[in-house]
């Protein structure tokens, strides 16, 4: 027994939006980075509860995949915020602006 | 009457289990949002990711929740943390500058909007064309975590290689980014470097090679004056 498919897709709808508001309204580029994991688990909860919903265990492989690519995002993003860091330290998103045309 | 009652039983703990996870899921976004200090930042993530573990587990994933704990709260916030210690972040108070403030309530708008975008399409249920994928079913015979393996070690096998690959190529990266140029003076800082050799006279020069400075050790040295002269 457990509680029917859409519920859950509601609930990632949610998650989803409030990783995208975060990402839009904070400054501090790590914040932002953890808003877009937010994010991320929000497409993997939706990937899990469509795959419960159309019996299909392609879903689950997806979200395997979606685990390692994210965490090779993060080792790369972390490593950049390191490197913009150690040039100008105390940076915000709205610092880094050296491509502005 | 007590196969009734163990039915109702089991519909109030199916519900319990999905309000305490998406509790602790949106409790854990907001904080997130919310939080003035990164550190609290990164724990309010760990409370949103156990809650996803507790939907997955809810969901029959089992394996991939043990994976969501492992990896995220296990190595991508830890990897946050020790990130945010390393640069010295949460003593900092970040004020936004006045104009880009401003902002945010548009930024809260379009938020909005995108979630009631999901939900709007959510009800919207001609995305499930009925073609199955090329993984078997999920209620099959056999446990979770051996139809899981089952099928990334038979029909997915080239990603599941080609992931192999990009986590090699990320940890290049990373070292590469992170690396410190061994040479006199790079590591003491981008004013003396200003200060010594005031040679980029055109910013836009300046600041175009400054983005692929890490990789040219000499060219970073010519070029760094146009990082501080923004």
């Amino acid at each position: 027994m457990t509680v029917p498919g859409p519920w859950y897709l509601v609930l990632a709808a949610c998650l989803f939006g409030i990783g995208a508001t975060g990402l839009l309204v904070r400054r501090n580029i790590l914040v932002m980075y953890m808003c877009i994991e937010l994010m991320l688990n929000a497409v993997n909860l939706t990937f899990v509860t469509f795959s419960r919903m159309l019996n299909d265990l392609g879903g689950q492989d997806a979200v395997f995949f979606v685990l390692v690519v994210a965490a090779a995002e993060v080792v790369v993003g972390l490593g950049i915020i390191v490197a913009i860091y150690r040039r100008r330290s105390g940076a915000t998103a709205d610092d880094i602006s050296s491509l502005k045309g | 009457m007590n196969l009734l009652a163990a039915t109702q039983l089991a519909v109030d703990s199916a519900w319990a289990v999905y309000a305490v996870g998406a509790l602790l899921v949106v409790a854990g976004a907001a904080g997130v949002v919310l939080q003035r200090n990164p550190v609290h930042c990164a724990l309010a993530l760990v409370t949103a990711i156990f809650g996803i573990a507790l939907l997955f587990v809810d969901q029959g994933a089992d394996f991939l929740a043990a994976v969501q704990i492992i990896v995220y709260a296990g190595a991508i916030v830890i990897l946050f943390l020790f990130v945010i210690m390393l640069l010295g972040v949460d003593r900092k108070e970040v004020r936004p500058p006045a104009k880009l403030r401003s902002l945010a309530p548009a930024g809260i708008v379009v938020g909005v909007v995108a979630v009631v975008e999901l939900l709007v399409l959510s009800q919207v249920h001609y995305w499930a064309t009925g073609y199955k994928g090329a993984a078997e079913a999920l209620n099959g015979p056999g446990e979770n975590v051996q139809k899981l393996g089952q099928s990334i070690f038979a029909s997915y096998l080239l990603p599941f290689e080609m992931t192999s690959v990009l986590l090699v190529i990320a940890v290049v990266a990373a070292v590469i980014l992170v690396r410190r140029n061994a040479q006199p003076g790079a590591s003491a800082g981008h004013k003396t470097a200003a200060s010594a050799r005031p040679v980029a006279k055109a910013p836009g020069a300046g600041q175009a090679t400054t983005a692929e400075a890490p990789d040219q050790p000499a060219a970073q040295q010519a070029h760094e004056p146009g990082a501080p002269g923004r």
